[in-house]
């Protein structure tokens, strides 16, 4: 497949935003149970923020893969069967919640709405976050689905593909939760890291995972089967035309194997390598680690849009095999 | 319940590109249309096509076979292309199973394109909405043309009758019949898409001459020569036997 | 709410190719919005092929001349620097300078024209005129199949005739032939499939109509009579052929005087009384058979006598004598499968299978229909037989030297197995079958041309014997292309391949100056493509050019336009009348005659103007007879009055247009000139089909009704049956003047060689003659072109659709040739002949014989020609083959001979030797020769770079 760029920055920008909330509620749902010390509550407004900021940026992204965009609107109405119209529906529900929280947070506004038993109030902050964190996981599953789904990508059509969005994500989020904590609450940097560590390294497995099981994929169609011609010497001399079609240019992406592989431990290096070493280098140092959590932010970030690209890079469209030759 | 499709026979088509351009003239002043062409005139001309002839060889010199291979949306009665629509731009007509586009609906996010093994949409560049082959909707029920005329464009121009149209689920039609009794098949069946469109593979036609055939009795080389007679001189049995 | 548009649709005929299809075209507010076949056409039935449906990008291509161009003083030519003028300009300088011309020497002025459909007209321009030098595009085209099979069976493939699809149960399909009456073929040979018919394809390359063949042949180009004689030594050793067919309906029981020292060495022995017959054009029924009944020489076809078509015999006179079948026999006793499958590739075991299935196809599947007729001799015949074998062939088997052998061998094959007018094999098309050869004589020396007066004789015909040569005292041309030279005795289309080069050396004179209307003469029409654009600018030692005038007519800014001194724009075929004329090509059918129009379904773009009104004017400007009254007044106001009131003769009664004829409109074929006979053809279809009884249907070549009714509508003069030459006497005769025999004119010496060695009565096998001149070590390749279906000629590289599917193209390599020579798909190669280069693309192809390379014709493109950008694929990485092919071949102490068929100056396109390397890998990824590029011209449209083509956008979006 052709990897947009849009596309590229939607999925990578909100998984962020959704790992960053989720490190967010995290902290919160720990502090709760006394198991880190409770931040101020700006933390959380300006986690809430720059989260926002993320989901926003990749909605924004987002329109750029439209060639329609004005009429955006139209896309929540097929929720019954299209991965897509959740996505839609279920993003802006999750920023409308982040902001919620946010807002508490900033506001301070956190009246207790219920007793639990054993005298545990159910706090508006922790009932905000508690559905925010479902819809999180509902956009990362909406979102990878969208990829999931397509069985005719069999790179793509496999539960893998929503543990990775979902590990990826996360990850990515917790990495610049572990930054924010350095800035503003210190005290949460190796709980977060810890995790952030955690989650690079389940990615990395996840992510390793589907890159041996792609390997493996035996292409469900053939030349054989998409003209439907027995014979095992067939190749195409044309394809129709010769200035390249939408289909040329949409499931392709035009680069060279080797250019493929260099992307693949690009991010193999920067998505999982350094961030965990530098997360690691974080948890020891003496000193401020704010910048060296923000340079494992950036380095995470960059290496999955490579991985992002190369996850569309390497998917294989068996439409393909009708558009292999000019003459 | 009707489905209407084309049933296209690679036993005749001589790949000449007629239901390529005369489907792009039809489609690109009428319902479905304009069709875009950009760079019509420099490096690359690409432009949007419902419908395009591929060649392709098989086999090896000289058992290579050169197949002509049109190719348009399939029709599928288990289209995926559908159900991914996040607008419901992109549909499946119930009364006469043609998938269609609703140009108005579309937001051109090109998920349905990934989601057809076929690659037989086209995002127009130009209008930025996706396109397909319509099957001429905007013919086939037009009161305005003569009932001779009710057939898609590409169906109408093809010179060797290589595009047969009708409904397939009805066993009398000829589509149902050239299914049937020429070895019909659908692409890529492996999908579970139940393409409407079908094609017909080649089939050979072969003489078979006996070697006793060759000669017959009136062979006119009777009539005009002798067969060569021996020299009187040349060896016999005679010369050598008495019984 | 938007207006609902206006619909309107209008009949005439397609102009994408030859085809010539009946179309109708929707117009929308007046605009182009969809051109569809017409179904009761009888051509195309309805349906319409790739270049017919992008006819509206024809319309709008900015490649489009819209107003007369003058050469800006000073530029100088081939730089494209043009200035509009007006018509009225162009025509005073027209008619200032071809006047004066015409007053001293006629034959300085040349009009060589391109696929134009309008030779009718061109012709009589040009005879009218005064000057020989006059041609279409035969002569570079297909030439070879019209005199081959003309000078064989009197009728050929082509415009002419085809194979009877409806009823053949065999098809071989020989050699690329997908550009000629492509729409009825292609609907045919998918009927024929479908009806369960074998089909068979002989070609180096497995593309087209070959695509679907039963059984593809691959066979090495030019090779194809070796093929061809030797499936006749198998179905003669076999006796396979249709004897009583051949008995009556051909020469082959015609006794052939075979004493080499007697001065009618290899002419037919004639009766006595010989002396009465008429001299005129056909075949005396004089000939001798020898009876095996009452074994002795009777005449022909006497009644209950029956020939030996083998043996030898000795008249009284101790003449010896062979039937022409025995001497047919005697030619192909060597062409043994074995000895062609050495030359061809083709094993002999698939030779021999072929001809078996020929043959026995023909014998035991006989067709009867009971269609009762006459012959030519009063025997009546109560049913119609045919032998189901049919063949088709164009281009492939003629474009090479020796394909005029060639064609005559398939046509004494098709003779051979009966299937010449019969069902199921090949059918003619009126006005074919005409004598062999037919009527029509070139002028017969210098003093046919005259200042201020007409040509005296056809400026194209057929010569019968040597006397009928256009020749001067000494045996020179007097053509510009030398064509009814003894250099090229049959050249019956001309040479338009050799009228630039000849006229640049000012061999066999200079001229003054060059008209020429739709040929892309400095690029896809010409051979040698970089010299003979050099010789288009070159210039003598006064610094004049060489050729002082060049005149180019066409709708668009092709690469010969830029060399033009004047540039006149032609209309496209929405825009004018035409007509598709009995007198030039019609579009008959095997039933009978049919010919069609065009008439316009929008205006002229710009100032834009047909040819046809051009010549008009022209004619009448110049004052030429046919198109002046005796008062010296102009005698037609325009064409489409031309077309209803000429007539060949005053008070001929024939015409243009066939239909509709008479006063009211009441007579066909011959009549007076009917005012109203355009809306007539309007209204029915722009079509008129005579359908001819069924009992003229078949055997027309000695069918007595046929001929006669022939005869009486004065589609021919006589009504003789046309025999078929198995043996060509014709032939013979300029042979025997080479051997110094007869009484006609003599080759000159340096001639005589090559005529006698050409000129054989019965085909034999050769070398190409450039294969000949090249050392094939050096040289392993042939190279060939083919024809794509959705372009035709160089015309559609401007058209918008048509181009994305063909917009540059690659040199095909069988794998293993290409792997030998270290190259990849789709590297970069040189492919050079002895005599150019050219680098392109390679593609892989299993498709291909291995000793062959190919590629799509035409696509390439000058930079900037046809308005393209000049980063168009078609000149970055489209080329032309053309640069490698040469118009002359070495011809020693008398300079350069034509690179053209000896028999009938057909040019050698496919003959071709080539090798291919790696191009280097520092070399630019961009075809070589590159060359200047064209800028476009005044009042041209500007080339949009995205097009949302939506007819009559008034209408709707």
């Amino acid at each position: 497949m052709h990897p947009a760029f849009s596309v590229l920055f939607l999925t990578t920008l909100i998984g962020a935003g959704q790992g960053l909330f989720l490190a967010l509620f995290s902290v919160e749902a720990y502090a709760e149970l006394g198991l880190v010390p409770a931040p101020g509550s700006d933390f959380f407004a300006i986690g809430s923020l720059l989260s926002l900021g993320l989901l926003g940026l990749g909605l924004f992204a987002s329109f750029f893969h439209l060639g329609r965009p004005e009429r955006a609107w139209r896309t929540a109405t097929k929720w019954r069967t299209s991965w897509l119209s959740r996505e839609v529906i279920v993003l802006p529900a999750f920023m409308g919640m982040v902001f919620l929280y946010g807002l508490a947070h900033w506001l301070q506004f956190n009246p207790p709405l219920g007793v639990l038993p054993g005298d545990n109030f159910v706090l508006l902050t922790v009932l905000l976050g508690i559905l925010g964190t479902l819809l999180a996981f509902a956009l990362f599953v909406s979102t990878a689905m969208i990829y999931a789904a397509v069985k005719f990508l069999q790179e793509w059509h496999s539960p893998l593909t929503v543990v990775n969005y979902t590990l990826l994500g996360a990850a990515s989020g917790f990495t610049l939760a572990t930054a924010l904590a350095a800035w503003a609450e210190t005290g949460l940097v190796p709980f977060l890291a810890g995790w952030a560590i955690i989650l690079t390294l389940l990615g990395l497995v996840g992510r390793v995972t589907s890159l041996i099981r792609n390997a493996r994929i035996q292409p469900k169609s053939t030349l054989q089967t998409a003209i439907g011609i027995k014979h095992p010497a067939i190749q195409q001399k044309s394809q129709g035309f010769m200035g390249g079609s939408f289909n040329t240019r949409e499931f392709f992406h035009h680069r060279s194997p080797a250019f493929l592989r260099a992307v693949k431990w690009l991010f193999l290096i920067s998505a999982f390598a350094i961030p965990t070493a530098l997360l690691a280098l974080a948890m020891v140092m003496t000193v401020d680690p704010t910048n060296v959590l923000i340079a494992a932010f950036v380095i995470q970030y960059l290496g999955l849009l490579a991985e992002r690209w190369f996850f569309f890079a390497q998917a294989n469209h068996p439409q393909n095999l009708y558009y292999q030759s000019v003459s | 319940m009707t489905q209407l499709a084309l049933v296209i026979d690679l036993n005749v088509c001589v790949g000449c590109q007629a239901c390529v351009t005369s489907c792009k003239e039809w489609n690109t002043s009428g319902e479905a249309g304009p069709l875009v062409d950009m760079n019509p005139y420099g490096a690359d001309p690409t432009g949007t096509f419902f419908n395009r002839v591929q060649t392709f060889e098989v086999g090896e010199f000289p058992n290579t076979e050169t197949v002509h291979f049109p190719k348009s949306c399939l029709h599928c009665e288990e289209p995926p292309c559908v159900p991914v629509c996040p607008t419901g731009a992109s549909y499946k007509r119930k009364e006469d199973g043609i998938v269609l586009v609703d140009y108005d609906k579309c937001i051109g996010c090109k998920y349905c394109s990934w989601a057809c093994p076929y690659g037989v949409r086209e995002v127009d560049a130009q209008r930025r909405v996706m396109t397909k082959c319509t099957l001429c909707v905007d013919r086939i029920y037009d009161q305005d043309l003569p009932e001779w005329d009710r057939k898609p464009a590409c169906v109408r121009a093809c010179p060797t009758n290589a595009r047969l149209y009708g409904d397939i689920h009805d066993p009398n039609s000829v589509v149902s019949q050239a299914i049937r009794e020429n070895g019909g098949y659908q692409l890529m069946p492996e999908w579970g898409t139940k393409p409407a469109n079908h094609y017909l593979p080649r089939r050979k036609t072969r003489i078979t001459v006996r070697e006793d055939e060759l000669e017959r009795a009136d062979n006119p080389l009777k009539i005009d020569s002798q067969l060569p007679k021996p020299g009187r001189d040349e060896p016999s049995l005679d010369d050598v036997t008495s019984w | 709410m938007a207006q609902t548009p206006s619909q309107e649709v209008k009949n005439t005929t397609c102009y994408m190719c030859a085809c010539r299809c009946g179309i109708r075209v929707h117009l929308r507010d007046g605009e182009v919005r969809y051109i569809d076949g017409n179904p009761d056409h009888p051509i195309n039935k309805g349906v319409i092929c790739a270049k017919g449906s992008s006819g509206i990008m024809k319309q709008y291509s900015p490649a489009r001349l819209t107003q007369p161009l003058r050469r800006k003083p000073g530029a100088e030519r081939g730089a494209a620097e043009f200035e509009p003028i007006s018509w009225d300009e162009a025509f005073d300088t027209l008619a200032e300078r071809l006047g004066r011309i015409r007053e001293t020497d006629p034959k300085q002025f040349a009009l060589f024209t391109g696929r134009d459909q309008m030779q009718a007209l061109t012709g009589l321009f040009a005879k009218q005129y005064g000057t020989p030098n006059y041609a279409a595009h035969g002569g570079f085209c297909s030439v070879n199949m019209a005199a081959g099979m003309i000078y064989t069976i009197g009728g050929s493939f082509w415009e002419f005739g085809g194979p009877d699809l409806d009823r053949s149960k065999l098809f071989v399909m020989i050699g690329t032939a997908e550009d000629h009456h492509s729409n009825p073929l292609k609907i045919a040979i998918s009927k024929f499939k479908r009806d369960g018919g074998r089909f068979i394809s002989v070609n180096p390359v497995r593309t087209g109509y070959s695509a679907i063949a039963d059984e593809w042949v691959p066979i090495r180009p030019g090779t194809d009579s070796a093929l061809l004689l030797a499936i006749i030594h198998e179905i003669i050793a076999k006796g396979l052929y249709d004897r009583d067919f051949l008995v009556r309906y051909s020469n082959a029981g015609q006794l052939v005087n075979v004493d080499e020292a007697n001065d009618e060495f290899g002419m037919f022995l004639r009766s006595e009384v010989a002396g009465d017959e008429e001299e005129g054009c056909y075949d005396p029924q004089d000939k001798l058979w020898w009876d095996r009944k009452s074994d002795r020489p009777v005449v022909t076809h006497t009644p209950d006598a029956d020939p030996y078509l083998l043996g030898e015999f000795h008249l009284q006179d101790g003449t010896s004598a062979k039937p022409a079948f025995q001497l047919l026999q005697d030619r192909v006793q060597e062409y043994t499968p074995e000895w062609a499958a050495r030359i061809t590739g083709i094993p002999a075991d698939t030779i021999r299978r072929l001809a078996h299935e020929m043959g026995v196809t023909a014998r035991d599947q006989r067709i009867e229909l009971p269609i009762a007729w006459t012959d030519s001799w009063g025997v009546e015949h109560d049913s119609v037989t045919g032998n189901p074998v049919s063949f088709h062939a164009m281009r492939g088997l003629a474009a090479h030297s020796n394909g005029f052998h060639t064609i005559r061998a398939l046509a004494i094959l098709m003779s051979l197995l009966g299937t010449i007018d019969r069902p199921g094999g090949f059918r003619h098309k009126a006005p074919f079958p005409r004598p062999i050869p037919p009527c029509a004589r070139p002028p017969k020396g210098p003093e046919a041309v005259q200042p201020g007066q007409p040509l005296d004789g056809m400026v194209l015909g057929w010569p019968a014997d040597p006397d009928d040569l256009f020749v001067d005292e000494q045996g020179g041309p007097v053509r510009i292309d030398k064509a009814f030279s003894w250099e090229y005795p049959l050249a019956v289309h001309g040479m338009m391949h050799n009228v630039i080069t000849n006229a640049w050396r000012g061999d066999p004179y200079k001229i003054d100056t060059l008209m020429i209307f739709m040929a892309n003469m400095a690029w896809n029409s010409t051979m040698n493509t970089v010299d003979v654009r050099k010789m288009l600018n070159d210039k003598d030692e006064n610094g004049e050019y060489k050729i002082p005038f060049l005149v180019v007519a066409d709708a668009f800014q092709s690469e010969m336009t830029a060399f033009a001194d004047l540039i006149l724009p032609d209309t496209t075929y929405l825009e004018r009348h035409d007509v598709m004329s009995m007198l030039d090509r019609p579009i008959s059918e095997y039933d009978g005659p049919i010919d069609s129009v065009r008439i316009p379904v929008v205006p002229p773009k710009g100032e834009c103007k047909p040819f046809q009104e051009v010549l008009i004017e022209l004619g009448s400007r110049l004052q030429l007879p046919a198109f002046t009254t005796p008062e010296g007044k102009r005698k037609y106001r325009d064409y489409p009055d031309f077309v209803i009131n000429y007539e060949t003769e005053p008070g001929s009664g024939i015409g243009f247009l066939a239909g509709w004829r008479g006063k009211g409109g009441e007579k066909s074929l011959r009549g007076e000139p009917n005012p109203n006979q355009w809306e007539m053809y309007a209204k029915n279809n722009c079509v008129f089909h005579y359908e001819l009884p069924k009992s003229y249907q078949y055997m027309r070549n000695w069918n007595k009704g046929y001929l006669e009714w022939s005869q009486r509508n004065r589609i021919t003069r006589y009504a003789e049956p046309i025999l078929i030459h198995l043996y060509s006497e014709v032939l013979m005769k300029f042979r025997a003047a080479a051997q110094g025999k007869g009484v006609s004119r003599r080759p000159p010496a340096h001639l005589a060689q090559r005529v006698e060695t050409y000129f054989d009565p019965l085909p034999f096998y050769y070398d190409p003659l450039e294969c000949q001149a090249t050392d094939k070590h050096t040289y392993p390749l042939a190279a060939v072109t083919q024809r794509p279906m959705a372009m035709y000629h160089s015309w559609d590289s401007q058209n918008a659709w048509l181009r994305q599917i063909h917009a540059h193209n690659l040199l095909f390599v069988s794998p293993r040739t290409a792997k030998a020579a270290g190259i990849d798909d789709e590297d970069w190669i040189w492919v050079e002949s002895q005599w150019g280069k050219v680098r392109c693309m390679a593609k892989y192809s299993e498709a291909v014989e291995p000793g062959t390379v190919w590629t799509w014709n035409a696509i390439g493109k000058a930079a900037g020609a046809w308005n393209l950008t000049p980063q168009a694929n078609e000149s970055r990485k489209g080329f032309l083959l053309n640069h490698l092919i040469s118009e002359e071949l070495p011809g020693g102490a008398q300079g350069p001979i034509s690179n053209s068929d000896p028999v009938t100056g057909q040019a050698a396109w496919y003959d071709v030797r080539v090798r291919i390397y790696k191009a280097g890998a520092d070399e630019p990824e961009v075809t070589s020769p590159q060359f200047d590029t064209m800028k476009p011209y005044p009042g041209q449209a500007k080339r949009p770079r995205i097009w949302n083509f939506f007819a009559a956008k008034g209408g709707k979006k």
